[in-house]
């Protein structure tokens, strides 16, 4: 084994790729070569190490010593400063600290301070491409522990008492979801690893798979071990590159080792895995449409029942969960149900993995424990609105979730509370926005998103989405009455109670909240006034309005 | 087994497991709107229409779809039920063109009747068209995508009960409609022209081509001889069209109003389903006893024919090269009878009147024109005429009873029972038996009742002199594709195999009645059960009309002039 005196990470997340931190990689490969430091110096592609907007991001350790925003040009500074002469180049420094980065300062920052990291504990810290990085820090001790220790139904009743919920948006629990499928009788059950993230501003699982990808895979063995199922697939977004290539190289690697395939730890079980890349439809993150997907067919969802616990893929038993559930399982079979229940609410335990994104100073990455504030989360972790503005409103779980007014600034995220202020942590997308924009125009927004992703299956979702877009359409210009509003909301309330999935049934949140918090901004428009101003009614309209 | 109880409206209904809230619910006469929902074709859960509110569920659920539990209370018409049906409703109208005046299925449309039962008398959203242009690159069938509702009952007709899927959804959203693939014509993809799709869709989206115009003008021109056929299924579906029961047999009636309408004959195909008999089953004949390709698959049904075509071009030596009766009709018409009547055949005009969108397609291929001009120059639908007679009309109740003309309306129960899946199998038995054997069927045994009814392939074994024939019958071509596949697997045990394209066989056919179900296709075909054995002449050969034929002017089954105007070629479409 050969010992480095440095190592380098470069973050391999997604959105450092698209800033990017290859070249910014080869770059630094090249130097330290050239500085003849390549047997001193390790340099690692790392997975996400959060502050996704300051990319790309370099960490040189052991200093601890972050570097945001680094060109070709800083990564060469960087090797002939840091690395050969020992001196941090002070002026491409990171001015706040990343979760994910130990360093030997006692001084800590809130964003530190307030994260707690059980999903992303490998995040950002080991090379994403080695099983041996992830074996190190305990990986696959769950599975193993499982499998040679637990039975099944034990595998059940600890996740059961950890309070685990669906980190997909729908928050069921997971224990008693993985009960149904273990007593369903079949000759084939499937654990389906659901990667279909398509909320607008969520991108956890994509950076949970490029982070930490073993994690994911050992959470579906215990899964598969606990249900009886011997199949997994990971249905996963086709333009997820980064993601395909990293669970599929680990998969790779877990076969090499045994830890997936026939007999695992010799235990007699066996399970494998499989990924099935998906086209890029919001409404295949629905668990039977991502199954009809999955079968060949237009990803449209299923009438439920059956429920695909005990009719799913091709007919047969199927848990379908999303990724951050199941890179719950692993720490939690390993540190027990009570240790999981000392984070986060009581009827919530644990952490909530959020993508941070909008009007914020830190956008990005983090995990933090259920229950927190939002106010925490805005001021604390992201650090504020930038550009002196103030907050106007926060949309929280993506585009189906609610939007939420200052005076729920207080309220502690977790499922129950999130639901009594009319919205839902749902994927964990939190879009904050500020004082300069238009509820009008944030509806249309949002409205048009649920317009271009309903599958034209059910009458209400098809037909009522275009309808909401035309009269919000015709509300921003000014030319909507308020029969037409009252007909909206009308409309919003009947696809909610009668669209045949949760994305028909949803829109009503959003749309509800906004109603409800911005009635003044709203009737504004009725009477053509724009507070934000940004909607100009256009010439043609207003002349045709009267 | 009924060991659920549950209440709806407030009374209390007891069902099996796995019964559904809207099959509950009509048991006890209680009626819930549906759309998307078909009897035949299941429940797709899409229109949502049938919504119901169930106590204690969050939404409201499909009636068509939501399986009944154990003491659950259902009320179809509380008034969240009642907004959301009509919302549906409003919704699905403000996105259809407002053209029912002037619509082929005026008075016939499941919308227009969802719209009226339901008392939607505004429709608060502004209306939208697609701007998508019709389809009418098929001669027998136009697809209209503005009238399109999104109910996939087409896509389901098409790819389940067919197994050809030429139709499915394209793009998604509000821009959801059913296309062919890459939004080709229906010509231009595997479309066979069945007409199932026209008979599935609850709206004016697809229908058959109207080539009444064509018929109205030939009537109307003193220079032509116009004649009619009417294929053996029309006798007991055209009653529907003038608003009798399912089941009817209007025979001397229909022939009544063909004459007045202005045909200068009136003809029967049953005549050429006997010759069909005799030459097809000679040809099976030869098949037997000279080593050729077997089992001979029958050729009547011209959307069977344009499927083999397309999916399973290697296996057209097994099929007989017999026309169609309706081909061999027109062949005949315009040689013999028009010899015999001394009317130039390009002079003569002859009108099929079919249960068929197909006979359309099947009458403007180029090898259809035995003597040197088509065959048939129009075919018409069930529905085409029922237009006719409804435009002409004609007092369908009270026409006397009039029989077709002769020769070419001479025939048989055994011509009869063509329109019926089986039919054409039994029609050959009752020949071949008598013709191999030399014996005469008792009565008692005239009748096969192993290839009669709804199931999808029939099998059954014959003794002839010794040997056992076996043969099998499929109708809908899923059921087609099933016998084919054996075939292919070499795990075919027959001699001969009787397919028609659609479910039911000719009763069952896409130019039927709108309205056309399992169940009229079983009471269509009980009448003419009914129809055979009130004949007096059962069997083909006993034909006297085509025994003349034959005398006069063929000669013999499968003679040199037979094969000229009555036998095809086909071609591979793959």
């Amino acid at each position: 084994m050969e010992f480095y005196r440095s190592h380098v990470l470069v973050c391999g997340g997604s959105p450092c790729v698209a800033a990017g931190c290859r070249a910014v990689r080869d770059e630094i490969e090249r130097s330290v070569r050239e500085q003849g430091l390549d047997r001193e110096v390790r340099i690692i592609e790392t997975g996400c190490l959060g502050p996704c907007d300051t990319g790309p991001i370099v960490v040189v350790y052991p200093e601890g010593t972050v570097y945001s925003h680094v060109t070709t040009g800083a990564a060469r500074e960087i090797v002939s400063e840091h690395l050969v002469k020992g001196r941090p180049v002070k002026r491409l420094q990171y001015a706040g600290e990343l979760p994910a980065v130990s360093t030997a300062d006692e001084k800590r920052t809130d964003y530190f301070q307030i994260q707690k990291r059980i999903v992303l504990d490998n995040v950002g810290i080991i090379d994403p491409e080695s099983i041996e990085e992830y074996i190190a820090r305990d990986g696959y001790l769950a599975a193993g522990t499982a499998l040679t220790g637990l039975r099944p139904e034990d595998v059940i009743d600890t996740i059961k008492r950890s309070g685990l919920r669906g980190r997909g948006g729908a928050a069921f629990p997971t224990g008693v979801k993985l009960s149904y499928t273990a007593r369903a009788e079949a000759d084939q059950k499937y654990i389906i690893c659901n990667a279909d993230e398509g909320e607008p501003g969520t991108f956890k699982d994509r950076l949970i798979l490029e982070g930490d990808p073993h994690k994911v895979i050992e959470g579906m063995v215990i899964m598969g071990y606990a249900v009886g199922a011997t199949r997994g697939y990971i249905y996963i977004r086709g333009e997820y590159y980064v993601s395909i290539d990293r669970i599929e190289r680990a998969i790779n690697q877990a076969r090499w080792l045994g830890l997936l395939g026939t007999n695992l730890f010799g235990s007699g079980f066996d399970f494998d895995i499989e990924v099935k890349k998906g086209a890029g439809a919001y409404v295949c993150g629905e668990e039977t449409a991502l199954i009809e997907s999955m079968e060949g067919k237009r990803g449209e969802p299923r009438q439920k029942p059956p429920y695909p616990g005990t009719s799913g893929l091709w007919g047969k038993p199927t848990v379908v969960n999303n990724v951050e559930t199941i890179a719950n399982i692993p720490p939690i079979i390993l540190h027990g149900a009570d240790w999981y229940r000392s984070f986060g609410t009581s009827t919530s335990p644990g952490t909530k993995v959020f993508t941070l994104t909008g009007n914020v100073n830190n956008k990005g990455l983090i995990e933090v424990p259920m229950g927190i504030t939002l106010r925490e989360v805005i001021y604390g972790v992201g650090g504020g609105i930038p550009g002196g503005r103030s907050f106007k409103l926060a949309q929280t779980g993506g585009t189906a979730g609610g939007c939420v007014a200052e005076a729920h600034l207080d309220i502690p995220m977790d499922y129950e509370n999130m639901q009594s202020a009319g919205s839902a942590l749902g994927s964990g997308a939190l879009l904050i926005i500020d004082d300069s924009h238009c509820i009008v125009d944030v509806a249309c927004s949002l409205l048009h998103f649920f317009e271009h992703e309903s599958c034209g299956q059910c009458t209400p979702c098809r037909e009522g989405t275009a309808r909401l877009v035309q009269i919000f359409g015709k509300l921003r210009e000014f030319r909507a009455s308020q029969a037409e509003l009252d007909l909206a909301m009308e409309l919003a309330r009947v696809m909610q109670g009668s669209s045949l999935c949760a994305l028909g049934q949803s829109v009503i949140v959003p749309l509800g909240t906004i109603m409800e918090h911005f009635q003044g901004e709203i009737q504004a428009h009725l009477h053509g006034c724009c507070s934000a101003g940004k909607c100009p009614p256009s010439g043609a309209a207003s002349a045709s309005a009267s | 087994m009924s060991d659920i109880t549950l209440t709806i409206d407030g009374r209390t209904v007891h069902a099996a497991p796995g019964t559904t809230i809207l099959e509950a619910a009509r048991s006890v006469g209680i009626k819930i709107p549906t759309l998307c929902w078909h009897e035949d074709l299941g429940a797709p859960s899409a229109c949502r229409v049938c919504v119901v509110e169930i106590a204690g569920s969050r939404i409201l659920q499909p009636a068509c779809s939501y399986p009944v539990s154990q003491g659950i209370t259902v009320r179809t018409n509380s008034p969240a039920a009642r907004e959301a049906r009509r919302m549906a409703v409003e919704l699905l109208l403000a996105h259809h063109p407002d053209d029912c005046l002037s619509c082929a299925r005026n008075l016939r449309c499941e919308l227009q009747q969802l719209a009226s039962d339901l008392g939607i008398r505004e429709i608060r959203f502004e209306r939208i068209e697609r701007g998508l242009p019709k389809d009418e690159s098929s001669p027998s069938i136009v697809r209209d995508p503005e009238k399109c509702i999104n109910c996939r009952r087409c896509v389901e007709a098409c790819e389940k009960v067919q197994g050809v899927a030429a139709l499915s959804t394209v793009n998604r959203g509000f821009d959801s409609v059913v296309m062919p693939a890459y939004e080709s014509g229906l010509m231009d993809v595997v479309c066979v022209m069945c007409g199932q799709c026209t008979l599935a869709c609850p709206t004016g989206a697809i229908t058959e081509r109207d080539d009444t115009a064509r018929v109205w003008a030939a009537l109307s021109d003193s220079s032509k001889h116009v004649v009619v056929q009417t294929a053996p299924a029309i006798r007991a579906s055209l009653g529907e069209e003038l608003n009798l029961p399912a089941g009817s047999v209007v025979t001397g009636k229909m022939v009544a109003a063909l004459r007045r309408l202005g045909f200068d004959r009136v003809f029967d195909t049953d005549f050429t389903a006997d010759l069909t008999i005799m030459e097809e089953g000679h040809e099976l004949l030869q098949r037997l006893t000279s080593g050729g390709t077997l089992p001979l698959l029958t050729s009547c049904s011209p959307g069977w024919i344009k499927f083999i075509e397309h999916f399973y071009p290697e296996l057209l030596p097994h099929v007989s090269t017999c026309k169609s009766p309706q081909q061999m009709f027109g062949a005949l018409a315009k040689t013999y009878y028009a010899e015999k009547a001394g009317v130039n055949p390009a002079d003569m005009f002859v009108v099929s009147i079919m249960p068929c969108t197909a006979k359309k397609f099947e009458a403007q291929r180029p090898e259809m024109a035995a003597s040197g001009c088509p065959d048939v120059d129009v075919a018409l639908t069930t529905r085409e005429l029922g237009r006719m007679l409804r435009e002409a009309g004609i007092d369908f109740d009270n026409l006397p009873e009039e029989d077709f003309d002769a020769p070419l309306g001479i025939s048989t129960g055994a011509g009869a029972i063509f329109g019926a899946t089986g039919g054409v199998m039994e029609a050959a038995l009752r020949t071949v038996y008598e013709v191999v054997t030399g014996r005469e069927l008792p009565l008692e045994s005239l009748e096969f009742h192993d290839v009669r009814g709804l199931e999808g392939v029939k099998e059954t074994s014959v003794a002839l002199n010794g040997n056992c024939v076996n043969v099998a019958v499929a109708h809908g071509l899923a059921n087609a594709r099933k016998v084919l596949d054996r075939m292919q697997a070499g795990r075919a045990p027959w001699q001969f195999v009787e397919i028609m394209c659609c479910p039911g066989g000719c009763v069952g056919g896409g130019g039927q009645p709108i309205g056309t179900v399992m169940s009229t296709r079983a009471e269509r075909a009980g009448a003419l059960y009914e129809v055979d054995r009130g004949m007096e002449l059962r069997s083909s050969h006993r034909n006297p009309g085509v025994a003349t034929l034959y005398e006069e002017f063929l000669d013999r089954p499968l003679s040199k002039r037979s094969h000229e105007l009555l036998h095809t070629h086909y071609t591979p479409r793959r």
